[in-house]
């Protein structure tokens, strides 16, 4: 025992390398974080996987997701009880989603997680009214918030049932030129 | 599916239940599992619970279904499997032989030694509970799939394993040749699937737990895959496999561990958005790049000259003149690339022209020429490559306006965005496009407007062609005076008349592009549109500084080559005088050499030297001004605007001088322009691009720092889109601008006679000439001399000419059948929503993505809400315990529970066209089978 703590065994580290895409240094840089949130709560010792979960008002006052106007979506998206309380393995998933390096066809399938308000798989009219005000902090009179929603569907949907579905979604997300720069949060 | 998490949670449950199980099972049973546990204590605890699995699950499956019946199901999808593999994978292996081995297993009682074949079992066995329990589980096929799998090899592994133990002769004959291939390919899948696991939409957890299996697998079976001949052969090769991974995922690690200024960077972007940031990301790709070149230039060239050329003061050309030498070590002198560092190996002049140097008879004049067109080459290589990858990274922008709004929706928000101030910024300029696509779309502009807005950008574009052409003619006029001044004796002469040139040029550049800046607001491009038309216009300005300053450049070096014939036939004539003299007077042919002191020697003006100076100072008086600039400019302004806010009449901060933005055109045309200088001059003077190297390194320190200190973000935050091309596409274009005059010098000008690794030749490419034809064997110059022939050149260029036509007619098929692809697969996917809408989903992302939906059953519910902490955090060890409780109480009525988990999530409204699975958790009694059951059976979708 050296006086260094162990926080993850190297079995460990290299799980998460496979399983995401971060190097050993982020993925002990994100444990870090992730205790830093909750020092009380997170143990520093990971080896034996302890059960913890950090309440989603904690995660998003991350300095990276702070000033994001879907942070509560993404940190719901990644949560697996939909409240947005993150485990460690949840945490790490969500950086690895957002990070530079995802694959466009990871991304979108999370980002179309967090845009699906409703948790329905499509994304319908008030998901994307409520997409729209958080993005322009409602400024957008309500006639004008109607007529960018009508008009994001009829550009995206495919099937003409006025909602758009992962299909529509993802055919409209993988040819858009910011997505991937745009889409992602280094941490 | 909420019942993944479920699933993985109830292997565990499992495990600890199966122990019950069989501890009320038999007796046998139990005695035997003490006594396996004495057998391995030494084992750690997981392994040990899978090895007395091992052993009792072997049997207890069997048993129980013998005794209990409990799970008939149990043995059904053994039969099952057993034909799916038998008739999938067209193995041999009869199921009679299967289940013989298995019968054979039973009765033997000498399981220890058949480790291997045991271990197979639990694993099969886990799979196989897994998938009765997870039901409409969305990753049930690959389950499957191991379980087929494992189901496979064990079959191989029993058969094999159980002939070793009773005559280990026929271990080759039992592993038939299909099914070790069959197993090689089963473990090369395990390991592609470790290789893309990250891509895969799945829970982490679920992740983490197929890795593991993964890897078990590929453990288990890869070691014992190479039976008989390739055995060894076959360890090793994993065995290095191993080893490779682990390096490139080190090496991997210490490449991204070596990229500097990561967190610098980083923080610039979230404060300042992407196209702050690509600045700096381009600076850095600069400053690697210029790495490389220095490599070369100080390597090839500095350091052999250094280390094994004549030392300083040996020759006249590294020696200062007599009459410089008063002056010759004073500050202002230095400064000016006078004195000393004139005659140092900073520049042309120093290089000797000795054909081999040193020990290792290194040739320096070659190395100096092929060095110094290599840097060139290597350049456009490097930009070419890097272009061309950004342009595969963009993608195809072909059908922009298709998603207008679609795209402003769901990509305009910058999730690196990390500074209040920024976010703001952002809200309103997303504000702002949105408004701006919706005015379009409403199609309400009124001509007039069109008209004026037509009128004021030809305004403006004719404002700054007048501006460029001032500038143009100014430059042409200072250069003229500086030559008239250049007649004159230097004595007499101001400061400013002498550094006329530089001060106008760099004056030009600090007036210019605000003044374009403002001209362009008249015609209200969005900003990024602005920014390119800006860095056009700079970059115009710019290239005709740079030209005009060469051409004059040119009719110095003109001059000073008339100079150099003169002094050139003085000093021959001088020579012959003497010699003349010396044969006359002491009546003898055999004249020792003239004893003159280095410092003396007359010579000529040496006007490489002269040109690398002008690019040394030109580059000086660059960083000069930009550094004076942010200091004034930026820093100077922010100071002002911070403190004198305290005592004046007006908001400085909000009102008029504000802070200053980043000027993201200047900085990457100041950037692309000294590139251009230090390709040019790299040539005449080698230590320049040690200097650029010093810049760029101080550059990144110091602009880092006054951005972030000094400037604010702009007021209209826009992405970086693809722009990074852009400033590709002008250094590439600089490249080429600045390669022109430097081959222009090599091939036409005559070098300096008595300076420079050339001197003495009439061409500087005779160095090359004379390499090939005195060194090298004869048949290679001659196939030079062919080659250089211009009836060979001619028929290769148009060879060429032909090859891009072709090229690039190709491409354009290409392009033309990728519209063609992309509107069939459109047309595919709308066929194929269409006749979805009533169809369960068989895409595998949809199935992922209902499978990623949050798990319902796991929100705590309120009761145990009380248990928990009051910050909401669920510490789930005691609930763990509490399932695991559960799962043993109903592991007698199995089905319920299979059925109960697989209950769709409560809050999810009713999206998908009427199928089994909408059916209420109510009523879902009794066998039926889940509804994820039937569809899992279809196997993964290929």
């Amino acid at each position: 025992m050296g006086n260094k703590q162990t926080i993850f065994t190297d079995e460990q580290l290299d799980a998460y390398q496979d399983c995401t895409f971060f190097t050993r240094k982020e993925i002990l840089r994100l444990h870090g974080r992730y205790h830093e949130l909750a020092p009380h709560l997170v143990p520093m010792d990971y080896t034996n996987d302890p059960e913890c979960k950090i309440p989603p008002a904690l995660i998003v006052n991350m300095p990276e997701l702070k000033e994001n106007p879907f942070r509560n979506r993404i940190v719901e998206s990644f949560s697996e009880d939909g409240q947005g309380n993150l485990s460690f393995n949840e945490f790490v998933d969500m950086f690895s989603v957002l990070s530079e390096t995802a694959p466009r066809e990871l991304k979108a399938i999370y980002a179309f997680k967090i845009y699906d308000y409703n948790v329905d798989n499509y994304l319908c009219k008030e998901d994307l009214e409520k997409t729209l005000n958080k993005l322009t902090k409602e400024e957008l009179t309500p006639e004008e918030v109607e007529l960018v929603c009508e008009k994001t569907i009829e550009e995206a949907d495919l099937d003409g049932d006025n909602k758009l579905s992962f299909a529509d979604f993802e055919n409209m997300i993988t040819r858009a030129p910011d997505f991937l720069s745009t889409f992602h949060i280094r941490i | 599916m909420p019942p993944k998490k479920k699933s993985d949670l109830a292997i565990s449950v499992e495990e600890g239940m199966e122990v019950d199980a069989t501890d009320s099972g038999s007796e046998d049973e139990a005695r035997r599992r003490s006594r396996n546990r004495r057998v391995k204590p030494q084992r750690k605890v997981k392994c040990v619970s899978d090895d007395d699995e091992d052993e009792e699950e072997d049997e207890a499956p069997r048993k129980r279904g013998r005794k209990k019946r409990a799970k008939p199901q149990d043995s059904d999808e053994d039969d099952e499997e057993d034909k799916r593999s038998v008739k999938n994978k067209g193995s041999k292996a009869p199921r009679s032989r299967a289940a013989k081995v298995e019968r054979e297993d039973d009765s033997e009682d000498e399981r220890e030694t058949k480790k291997k074949a045991g271990k197979a079992v639990p694993k099969k066995e886990k799979e196989e509970k897994n998938l009765e329990k997870k039901g409409n589980v969305k990753g049930k096929e690959e389950k499957e799939k191991d379980a087929e799998k494992n189901k496979k090899k064990k079959k191989g592994k029993l058969s094999s394993s159980s002939s070793d133990s009773s005559s280990s002769d026929s271990a080759e004959e039992s592993l038939s040749e299909g099914e070790i291939e069959a197993l090689k390919e089963q473990v090369e899948e395990k390991k592609q699937l470790i290789a893309t696991l990250r891509n895969k939409p799945w829970r982490m957890k679920r992740r983490l737990l197929m890795l593991k299996e993964a890897q078990d697998f590929v453990e288990k079976f890869e070691g014992a895959l190479g039976k008989g001949k390739g055995r060894k052969f076959y360890a090793f090769k994993v065995m290095m496999t191993k080893k490779l991974i682990k390096f490139k995922r080190d090496f991997e690690n210490f490449k991204t561990a070596c990229i500097p200024w990561e967190r610098k960077i980083k923080e610039v972007e979230s404060h300042f958005g992407s196209s702050v940031a690509s600045y700096f990301i381009f600076l850095r790709w600069m400053y690697t790049l210029n790495l490389v070149l220095f490599g070369f230039q100080f390597g090839l060239v500095v350091l052999p000259e250094i280390m094994m050329g004549l030392p300083y003061g040996s020759i006249p050309r590294k020696t200062v003149p007599r009459e410089e030498q008063a002056t010759a070590m004073d500050l202002s002198v230095l400064l000016d690339f006078g004195g000393y560092s004139q005659y140092s190996f900073l520049f042309y002049g120093y290089y000797n022209n000795e054909k081999m140097i040193g020990l290792l008879k290194f040739r320096l004049p070659l190395s100096y020429l092929l060095v110094g067109i290599g840097i060139f080459g290597y350049s456009l290589m490097v930009v070419i490559k890097s272009m061309a990858r950004n342009a595969n990274e963009g993608g195809d922008g072909s059908d922009e306006g298709d998603f207008i709004f679609s795209w402003k929706m769901f990509t305009s928000w910058d999730y690196l965005i990390g500074n209040p101030e920024t976010a703001d910024n952002k809200y309103a300029s997303i504000t702002t496009s949105f408004k701006e696509s919706i005015v379009d779309e409403q199609e309400n502009q009124k001509d007039e407007n069109i008209h004026l807005r037509r009128f004021l950008r030809v305004l403006a574009n004719f404002l700054i062609l007048w501006c460029l052409g001032g500038s143009g003619y100014l430059i042409y006029f200072v250069v003229k005076r500086g030559q008239m001044f250049a007649q004159m004796n230097k004595e007499d002469l101001t400061w400013f008349q002498k550094n006329e040139v530089e001060f106008v040029m760099s004056l030009l550049g600090l007036v210019c592009p605000p003044l374009f800046e403002t001209i362009a607001e008249l015609e209200d491009y969005h900003p990024r549109i602005a920014l390119k038309w800006q860095l056009g216009r700079i970059f115009a300005l710019f290239l005709g500084n740079l030209y005009t300053f060469l051409f004059a450049l040119f009719d110095d070096v003109n001059e000073k080559l008339q100079n150099e014939k003169l002094i050139k036939n003085a000093t021959e004539w001088a020579l012959q005088e003497y010699q003349a003299n010396y044969t006359a007077y002491f009546n003898t042919t055999a004249v020792p050499p003239q004893v003159v002191n280095p410092a003396d020697v007359i010579r000529g003006p040496c006007w490489e030297t002269a040109v690398g100076i002008e690019f040394m100072k030109l580059t000086v008086s660059d960083i000069q001004v930009a550094y004076l600039m942010i200091l004034i400019g930026d820093f100077g302004r922010a100071v002002l605007v911070r403190f004198l806010n305290y005592c004046w009449c007006w908001d400085l901060e909000a009102g008029f001088p504000s802070y200053a933005e980043f000027a993201i055109s200047d900085n990457v045309l100041g950037l692309v322009f000294n590139q251009g200088m230090i390709w040019m001059g790299a040539f005449y003077a080698p230590g320049l691009v040690g200097l650029n190297i010093l810049r760029l390194l101080s550059s990144m320190y110091y602009q880092s720092w006054a951005v972030m200190a000094c400037n604010i973000p702009h007021e209209r935050v826009f992405k970086a889109s693809r722009s990074n091309n852009f400033y590709m596409g002008l250094l590439l274009l600089v490249l080429f601008l600045s390669l022109l005059p430097v081959v222009y010098t090599i091939m036409t000008m005559s070098p300096s006679f008595d300076c420079g690794p050339f001197s003495g030749q009439d061409k500087m490419y005779n160095v090359v000439m004379d390499t090939i034809n005195q060194d090298l064997p004869s048949f290679i110059s001659n196939i030079f001399s062919y080659a250089t022939n211009p009836g060979v050149i001619m028929p290769a260029v148009l060879l060429m000419v032909l090859a891009i036509y072709y090229l690039n007619s190709v491409s354009k098929g290409y392009q033309q059948a990728n519209k063609d692809l992309k509107k069939k697969m459109q047309i595919a996917r709308d066929e194929e929503k269409n006749r979805r809408n009533n169809k369960d989903s068989t895409n595998q992302v949809m199935k992922d993505l209902e499978d990623l939906l949050p798990n319902k059953s796991l929100i705590p519910p309120p009761a145990e809400e009380e248990e928990e902490t009051p910050i909401d955090v669920v510490v789930s060890k005691g609930k763990k315990s509490l399932k695991t409780k559960q799962g043993a109480k109903q592991d007698g009525v199995n089905l319920e529970r299979d059925v109960s988990l697989a209950a769709p999530n409560p809050r999810a409204p009713v999206t998908h066209g009427p199928r089994p699975r909408e059916r209420p958790p109510v009523n879902t009694r009794g066998p039926l089978p889940g509804p994820g059951r039937g569809r899992g059976r279809g196997g993964p979708p290929r």
